[in-house]
């Protein structure tokens, strides 16, 4: 299986070249969801076998590479397709495929009655070809190319219904934000790219860390590919400065939402940290911007998530506050809690977006969740699985958030110091609090909707079955990294699994004094008693007594408003960045430069070429005895030029 | 004649065609039905002989008292020519119905044409460079005026005919002064003593005269002056076939001739002559190709400044280059018949709609031919991830290698140039409205000859590797 493994590659890619080609013709939107939705079935059952054939192999034998094809092979640049199959790589493949499959088959049922169900899915299906080859890639120009490719997929996917509205523009500009907003990151991508060929003369990922381990490089080299690559990943992860993107993402499909939030697109720059894991190790002041960037991040977002009245903002913040936590984890060295982290939260991120796809779906387009409640009696198993994610994500053991949410804290503590710990607690006692608000505003309590213009009703089984699948994950998802505190030296599976790909980072980091186990079962009780706490006072407060939320709001107006418009970031932007950028290139770069300098001396230039052009036509006369005339002077002019140099 | 049964398997390609000329003439005699079977029958007999030879590639050997070498590159030309023809008889069969020329002579010259090619491809003696030459020649200049109702293409093949000869002369004296300075016309005879030789003034002529001999060939400035007026005349088809497997042929002699000279000799004597004639026709074609309307002079001119950057291969004189120019060759092959077939299946009777503002529009009216014309023509311009732009890096790459930055730098500027005529052709069919509401007349085998070229256009562009390494394991 691990030689079929680039076949996890190409069926997405033939999903795509057949929805996208004669989809629309066949107008069989049944046909076009299965077709769709089996490409990635079947390439998650390569990956599983993939994994297995892995695990049976020793350890330090479970790096394999399968070479497709050299692109180019000139000058010393060898750009080959291959991938590479390891620890790391399988398990973002299974993340990738497993939660994308799920997501995908979901979409049948939502997307159903749309008018271009086809180009949705050769869409979704271009989004994991693209995320596939980010994370199989062997060398840093195939993981760019899927870098660029998820850029692409979700310009296309959040601008997918490109004549809708969205807030006070349109989904297509949605759509762009996040295009532009990640092309600044992948900028940064490139650099770093150039980087790393310009001192280890290669793009491949085993050359250039083991040359980074043996040769003499300068630390501050590695401090500039470590910030390059990271730009590229706040960028992609949607971190501070560069997470604007993300809220805004929201405006396409939901179960859009699932796929970039969950399981593909963001987690690609915490993926491509872990896998640089040396780098990073080699730059340990870089490694401090990445958790100090991570940490804030984390509280920030979640601090707007609190006051957020749309589904899916709450959800869309969630998401950039749980991302923070994972680079908190990879700042601290902690790079395979990150990844522990990746794979639990896609597992309930995609179960709370499609939950509430589900939701949206039978309130018939209604997203604020002030005019939801009690829907708990119409829609059980959305209503059942949303608690699941609810919880899991709150960090209540033992579901799977509790685990790998967790770890993070700890070995902040650990690794980096007190601080990033407490501001980590503070971020999930909001999380779990934010949480509650939106999971009792909108499934408990009094019913805020006219029963008239809306049925909530319960979605169909393609729709819900998804739905149990995520919730069977999310909550026992994370018995396969129970820490060693309870499972006993080597106990934690996954920790082991991934062991081998971090083993050289981690001894270049370790220098971490030793802790008791008492402190760390501490610590664990307290962040359990905080985000316990969070949910009985979100009970409290929006179940019990709404008038509370309501009076705090309003004694607080200033930081209420301050935190409802997301501490006004988009309009700094805007009047910072964005417009002077617009007004600038509008009246100096377009008009002037552009307009007057580049156009007149292009125009000049080509103007030049015509009547050369028109000139030297008329050499073409048509008679043949000139053609003879002008091939003997050509003739005498080369062979006295040789013979005069002979 | 045949020593045992490996070399007839050897000489295969060759009696394939050769034994299909003769099966064709025939069933041309006596079948009252000939013009429906010759077509399908070239097509068969070309891809039997195109797949022969790539797949038996690996057997090289001399054959016929040091004649004709078969096997390697060799094989790789027999490639070339044969699949181009086959995909030129695909095009012809409604082109040539279109213009009441059906005759089943068509195709037998053709064949005869490609049998000339794959002599020339071979050639271990000048005299069969010669013979090959001429066989090829004489079936293009017939095949140019195929069309005899048309007087412009009568007024095409006369003057192919008299420059062509012309050209031959020198090339035949050039000949005459190798042979002369070297007592021999075996090409290992005159490469083994080609150092000692390159003091002489007759054989560097000999050789100069030979080289422009082919240079008209390959329609390099200033021998270029009979090819638009040749394409233009010519079928549309027939000018496909020129452009691509008749320049392939050319090339495929200058290489069996010289690439063992170009490969050892470090101070390669012919250099500049090759450089100066590779930046004159890159910048040349490019420049007048932007005044043409005519879409078929058009791309006449864009053939000659392919020339110049194949030429570029040539001059580098490494290994790298001529790997290149062969790779140049493959591709170009694909993406100039593509072209030509495109512009065949939209080409109205009487030479309508070959005016560029024809194109307008196209993208509305057959956005498949539309979609299909701009792969080729971004191919030929040579923008990634189309196989054009491949076949230009590599000779851009090997004339860096051997310190010919300065025509590298020429070849890209002059591709900057070529982007303007190539895109306008993508401008007009998208973003202007159509003027004539005509829709070409379908031809199945047409339209399956191009896809085949955008195809391999395509795949070579994904997979260069694989068609670069065959090549390079030859040399």
């Amino acid at each position: 299986m691990i030689d079929l493994i680039y076949l996890t590659v190409a069926l997405p890619l033939l999903g795509f070249l057949f929805n996208g080609t004669i989809g629309a013709k066949l107008k069989k939107d049944k046909l076009s969801g299965i077709l769709g939705s089996s490409v990635i079935g079947i390439s998650f059952l390569i990956v599983v076998g993939a994994f297995f054939e892995t695990l049976a192999l020793p350890a330090n034998e479970r790096l394999n590479i399968v070479s497709l094809f050299t692109w180019l092979n000139v000058a010393g640049l060898d750009l080959s397709f291959s991938y590479q199959v390891d620890q790391l790589s399988l398990v973002m493949s299974l993340i990738v495929t497993g939660v994308g499959f799920v997501i995908h088959v979901y979409s049948i049922g939502y997307m159903q009655g749309d008018k271009a169900v086809w180009r949705f899915f050769a869409y979704l299906n271009l989004f994991i070809f693209a995320m596939m080859n980010l994370v199989l890639a062997d060398n840093f120009l195939v993981m760019f190319l899927g870098w660029e490719g998820v850029g692409l997929c979700s310009y296309l996917l959040i601008g997918f219904w490109y004549d809708k509205d969205f807030e006070k523009s349109t989904t297509a500009a949605a759509g762009l934000k996040a295009f532009v907003v990640n092309r600044i990151g992948d900028f940064g991508f490139l650099l770093g790219m150039f980087l790393i060929y310009s001192t280890f003369g290669t793009l491949i990922f085993t050359d250039v860390f083991s040359r980074a381990l043996s040769f003499n490089i300068p630390e501050y080299i590695f401090g500039l590919i470590a910030i390059f690559l990271f730009i590229g990943a706040t960028g992609k992860s949607a971190q501070i400065p560069l997470y604007v993107w993300l809220p805004d993402a929201m405006a396409g499909p939901t179960p859009v939402s699932a796929l970039i939030h969950a399981a593909t697109m963001v987690t690609a720059g915490v993926y491509m940290v872990a896998r640089c894991n040396i780098i990073y190790a080699s730059a340990p002041s870089i490694m401090m911007v990445v958790a100090v960037i991570g940490v804030f991040t984390a509280f920030f977002a979640a601090t707007i998530g609190l006051v957020q009245n749309d589904i899916k903002k709450v959800l869309a913040y969630s998401t950039v506050s749980q991302l923070g936590y994972m680079f908190l984890a990879l700042g601290a060295g902690a790079f395979s809690a990150g990844i522990f982290h990746v794979m639990t939260h896609a597992f309930f991120k995609a179960l709370l977006f499609l939950g509430a796809g589900s939701v949206i779906h039978s309130m018939h387009e209604e997203q604020d969740i002030r005019k939801y409640g009690g829907l708990k009696k119409y829609m059980p198993v959305t209503y059942g699985t949303f608690l699941v994610a609810a919880v899991a994500i709150s960090g209540i053991p033992p579901l799977s958030g509790f685990f790998s949410k967790d770890e993070i804290l700890w070995f902040s503590y650990v690794n980096i110091g007190i601080v990033f710990w407490i501001i980590g607690l503070i971020t999930a006692l909001f999380t779990a609090f934010y949480m509650f608000r939106l999971y009792f505003m909108t499934f408990e309590g009094k019913e805020n909707f006219d029963h008239h213009k809306k049925h909530p009703h319960e979605s169909p089984k393609v729709m819900t079955i998804p739905l149990i699948v995520l919730a069977i994950l999310s909550a026992v998802g994370g018995f396969i990294g129970i820490p060693e505190i309870f499972s006993g030296e080597h106990g934690n599976l996954f920790h082991s699994w991934l062991a081998p790909i971090f083993k050289s980072a981690q001894i270049k980091l370790m220098s971490y004094s030793s802790h008791s186990h008492t402190e760390e079962l501490l610590l664990m009780i307290i962040s359990v008693l905080a985000a316990a706490s969070a949910i009985w006072f979100a009970r409290y407060v929006y179940l019990k007594n709404p008038q509370i939320a309501t009076n705090t709001s309003k004694r607080f107006k200033g930081v209420y408003n301050f935190l409802l418009n997301k501490y006004f970031v988009d309009e700094v932007y805007d009047a910072s960045v964005v417009n002077p950028i617009v007004k600038s290139s509008e009246s100096f770069l377009w008009k002037i430069c552009d307009n007057v300098f580049i156009d007149g001396l292009i125009n000049w230039l080509a103007k030049q070429v015509e009547n050369i052009s028109a000139n030297i036509k008329k050499l073409q006369t048509g008679v043949a005895q000139s053609y003879a005339l002008v091939m003997v002077v050509g003739i005498l002019i080369a062979l006295f030029w040789i013979i005069l140099s002979v | 004649m045949f020593e045992n049964t490996q070399q007839f398997l050897d000489m295969l390609p060759i009696i394939i065609i050769g034994a299909g000329i003769l099966i064709s003439t025939t069933i041309e005699m006596y079948s009252e039905k000939s013009e429906a079977v010759l077509p399908w029958f070239s097509v068969f007999i070309f891809s039997a002989a195109a797949f022969y030879s790539l797949v038996y590639a690996d057997k090289q050997s001399i054959i016929l008292q040091n004649m004709l070498s078969t096997g390697g590159i060799t094989n790789i030309f027999y490639f070339i020519f044969n699949i181009g023809a086959a995909i030129v008889c695909l095009l012809s069969l409604d082109y040539t119905k279109k213009y009441g020329m059906n005759y089943g002579e068509y195709y037998i010259l053709i064949q005869a044409s490609v049998l000339g090619m794959m002599f020339m491809a071979g050639a271990k003696d000048l005299f069969m460079i010669f013979l090959g030459l001429e066989i090829m020649s004489v079936s293009f200049y017939v095949l140019a005026g195929v069309n005899r109702k048309k007087e412009k293409a009568i007024e095409g093949a006369l003057k192919y005919f008299l420059l062509g000869a012309f050209a031959t002369g020198f090339l035949v004296y050039g000949i005459a002064l190798i042979y002369g300075s070297a007592q021999s016309t075996s090409i290992e005879v005159i490469t083994a003593g080609f150092t000692s030789l390159t003091g002489n003034i007759l054989f560097v002529a000999g050789v100069l005269l030979f080289l422009i001999g082919f240079s008209f060939k390959i329609a390099a400035f200033p021998f270029h002056m009979w090819v638009p007026d040749v394409y233009q005349g010519s079928p549309t088809t027939v000018s496909g076939l020129f452009s691509t497997a008749g320049k392939a042929a050319a090339f495929s002699a200058i290489i069996a001739t010289l690439a063992a000279l170009f490969n050892s000799s470090p101070d390669n004597i012919f250099s500049p002559y090759l450089s100066v004639l590779a930046l004159f026709s890159m910048l040349f074609g490019s420049i007048v190709a932007i005044a043409q309307s005519n879409i078929k002079r058009m791309l006449a001119y864009s053939s000659i400044s392919h020339a110049g950057y194949m030429l570029i291969g040539l001059a580098a004189g490494s290994f790298d280059g001529t790997a290149g120019v062969i790779f140049y060759l493959t591709v170009y092959t694909f993406m100039n018949l593509a072209a030509f077939g495109i512009v065949a299946l939209i080409e109205g009777e009487n030479e309508t709609n070959l005016e560029l503002d024809s194109y307008s529009g196209l993208g509305n009216r057959n956005p498949v031919l539309a979609a299909l014309l701009s792969i080729c023509m971004f191919s030929l311009a040579g923008i990634p991830p189309m196989a054009g732009f491949f076949g230009k890096y590599y000779v851009f790459i090997a004339a860096i290698k051997s310190d010919l930055i300065w025509l590298a730098i020429v070849g890209i500027f002059s591709s900057v140039i070529s982007v303007y005529f190539y895109l306008r052709v993508v401008v007009l069919m998208y973003f202007k409205d159509s003027e004539f509401e005509k829709v070409p007349a379908k031809s199945f085998s047409g339209f399956l000859g191009v896809t085949i070229s955008i195809l391999l256009i395509i795949a070579l562009g994904i997979f260069p590797g694989s068609l670069l390494d065959l090549i390079t394991s030859y040399l």
